[in-house]
C-alpha cells in the first residue's frame, strides 16, 4: 500500500499529511466508497511511523465522515455522500489553487515565496476570526 | 489527562559529587507511546535513565515507572524485570558466541519471544557462531537490541539505539520499536541525537536541557503550536519588545525582526501590526529547528 508516504520533517503534523493523502486517494479513485483501508498496526509498521499517528488520523477521518471505523473490522471509505461531497468542494478548491499558483508562477515567484504567502494569508485570516 | 503514565517523574534532582546533573525535570511518559527524548551531550538523559531503573538514587524529587518509586530498592527489581534497557556502553560477555548469550539472556525472561528472536536475528543479519568481542560496533548494537526486544517486556528504554548504524539498519531498527509498541501495546522510551527518526516514529518528545525539560508534549501539537514569523520593515526595525506568550527569540538584524513563538502566529502578527511591518512571512518550524533554537546558550 504505497498509497500513502508521509514525510516527518515537513514541520506538518504527520496525522494531517496522512489524512491529506487518503482524502487524494479517494478523490483520485484509487480508493473506492466501501472500500477497506489499511489496519492501523500494518500500516504504522510498513511506513514506519507512529501506531498512535495512524489511529488519530483514522479518528479524524472518522469525525469528517470520509471514513467508518467499524469495531474489529477495520476502517472502510465511506459510502454515504459526505466523503464525495467534500471530494467535490475540494476539486474545485484546488482548481482555484491551482489558477493562483500558476498566476504567481508566472510573475516570477518561488514555490517557497508562494507556500509563505499561503501561510502569512491564512495566519492571517486566523487573526480575523475567521478559523475554522 | 486520563492516559495511565508508565513513566513520571516530577522536580527530579541529581546531584553528583556538586554537579548538578538534574535540575528540577519533570517528564509525563503514558503507556503505549513512543517517546523521544531528546537533548545535548551532558544535558542529562543518561542520569535519568540511570535514576528511572534504580541505577542511580535520586537527591530529591519523585521519579515513578509503572507507578513504583524508582528509589525503592525492592520497586527497582521489580521495575527492571518488567524493562528492556539498552545501553550506550553496550557491555556484552565478549567471549560468548551470538548464539551462546542468545540463550543466556532467554533464560532469565519467562516471557521470552523465540518468535522475535528469529525475526531479528534474520534482519539484522547476526552471525550466530561469532564470538561478541569480534563483532563491529553496529552489529553489536543490533545484538543489544535483539537481547532488550526479545524479554517481552512492557517497556523498552534505550540510550541511542541507532548510533553508528547505517541507514538500511536503522530502518530495520525504527521499524521494530515501532512494531514493538503497536503489537505489544508497550512503551518506549529513547534517547537519541537522529533528530529526524525521533520525528518519525515518536508520538511524544521532551527536549532535555541542563537537567531540565525546555519542551515537552505531543510532537504533532509542537508542529502546529511553534511558528517563525519573519517581519520587514521599511526603514530600521523597532526593538522587538514582545508581550506576546511564547516568545522562545526575537531576534533583531537590520530591516528584519525573526520570531519564534511556541504558541503559533497570531499574537505575534498581532502586535507587530503597531509597527507597520511592510512584509509578514509566517514558516512552520521542523523538530531541528526547535531543538537548536531551545538549548542554545544565550550569548
Amino acid at each position: 500500500m504505497m498509497l500513502f508516504r508521509p514525510n516527518p520533517s515537513l514541520g506538518v503534523p504527520i496525522y494531517l499529511q496522512l489524512m491529506d493523502q487518503v482524502k487524494h486517494a479517494i478523490e483520485t479513485g484509487a480508493l473506492r466508497p466501501g472500500e477497506q483501508l489499511p489496519g492501523i498496526r500494518p500500516l504504522a509498521e510498513e511506513l514506519v511511523i507512529n501506531p498512535n499517528t495512524v489511529a488519530k488520523a483514522y479518528r479524524e477521518l472518522e469525525h469528517e465522515g470520509i471514513i467508518e471505523l467499524r469495531h474489529g473490522a477495520g476502517a472502510f471509505v465511506s459510502r454515504n455522500s459526505g466523503a464525495k461531497k467534500l471530494t467535490d468542494k475540494l476539486r474545485a478548491a484546488q482548481t482555484t489553487v491551482a489558477a493562483a499558483v500558476k498566476q504567481l508562477r508566472a510573475e516570477g515567484l518561488s514555490e517557497e515565496e508562494i507556500r509563505r504567502l499561503f501561510e502569512a494569508e491564512l495566519a492571517g485570516l486566523a487573526r480575523g476570526g475567521n478559523r475554522e | 489527562m486520563s492516559d495511565r503514565l508508565t513513566i513520571e517523574t516530577s522536580a527530579l534532582r541529581k546531584n553528583y559529587d556538586g554537579v548538578e546533573a538534574l535540575r528540577g525535570l519533570d517528564l509525563q511518559v503514558p503507556a503505549g507511546s513512543i517517546y523521544g527524548f531528546l537533548g545535548r551531550n551532558g544535558a542529562g538523559k543518561t542520569t535519568t535513565m540511570k535514576v528511572l531503573l534504580g541505577m542511580a538514587r535520586p537527591t530529591a524529587g519523585a521519579a515513578r515507572v509503572f507507578g513504583l518509586a524508582a528509589g525503592d530498592r525492592n520497586a527497582s527489581v521489580d521495575i527492571r524485570s518488567r524493562t528492556g534497557f539498552v545501553s550506550e556502553e553496550k557491555s556484552l560477555y565478549g567471549y560468548m558466541t551470538v548464539e551462546r548469550i542468545i540463550r543466556f539472556t532467554a533464560a532469565f525472561y519467562p516471557k521470552w519471544r523465540r518468535d522475535l528472536e528469529q525475526r531479528y536475528v534474520r534482519a539484522f543479519e547476526l552471525p550466530l557462531d561469532r564470538r561478541v568481542k569480534a563483532l563491529s560496533l553496529g552489529t553489536r548494537s543490533k545484538l543489544m537490541l535483539l537481547l532488550a526486544l526479545c524479554r517481552g517486556t512492557e517497556l523498552l528504554m534505550i540510550d541511542e539505539p541507532t548510533a553508528g548504524l547505517d541507514p538500511a539498519v536503522t530502518e530495520e531498527v525504527l521499524q521494530a520499536l515501532v512494531a514493538y509498541v503497536s503489537g505489544e501495546g508497550a512503551t518506549v522510551f529513547f534517547s537519541s541525537h537522529q533528530i529526524a527518526e525521533v520525528e518519525q516514529i515518536a508520538d511524544r518528545v521532551s527536549i532535555i536541557h541542563r537537567g531540565r525539560a525546555v519542551v515537552a508534549g505531543a510532537l504533532d501539537e509542537l508542529r502546529e503550536r511553534f511558528r517563525r514569523v519573519q517581519l520587514v520593515f521599511d526603514g530600521e526595525a523597532p526593538a522587538p519588545a514582545f508581550r506576546a506568550a511564547g516568545i522562545v527569540r526575537a531576534q533583531r538584524n537590520g530591516r528584519s525582526i525573526t520570531v519564534l513563538s511556541s504558541a503559533g502566529a497570531d499574537a505575534v502578527i498581532e502586535e507587530a501590526r503597531a509597527w507597520k511591518p511592510i512584509s509578514v512571512d509566517v514558516v512552520p518550524v521542523t523538530l531541528k529547528d526547535i531543538f537548536l533554537e531551545t538549548v542554545r546558550e544565550e550569548q
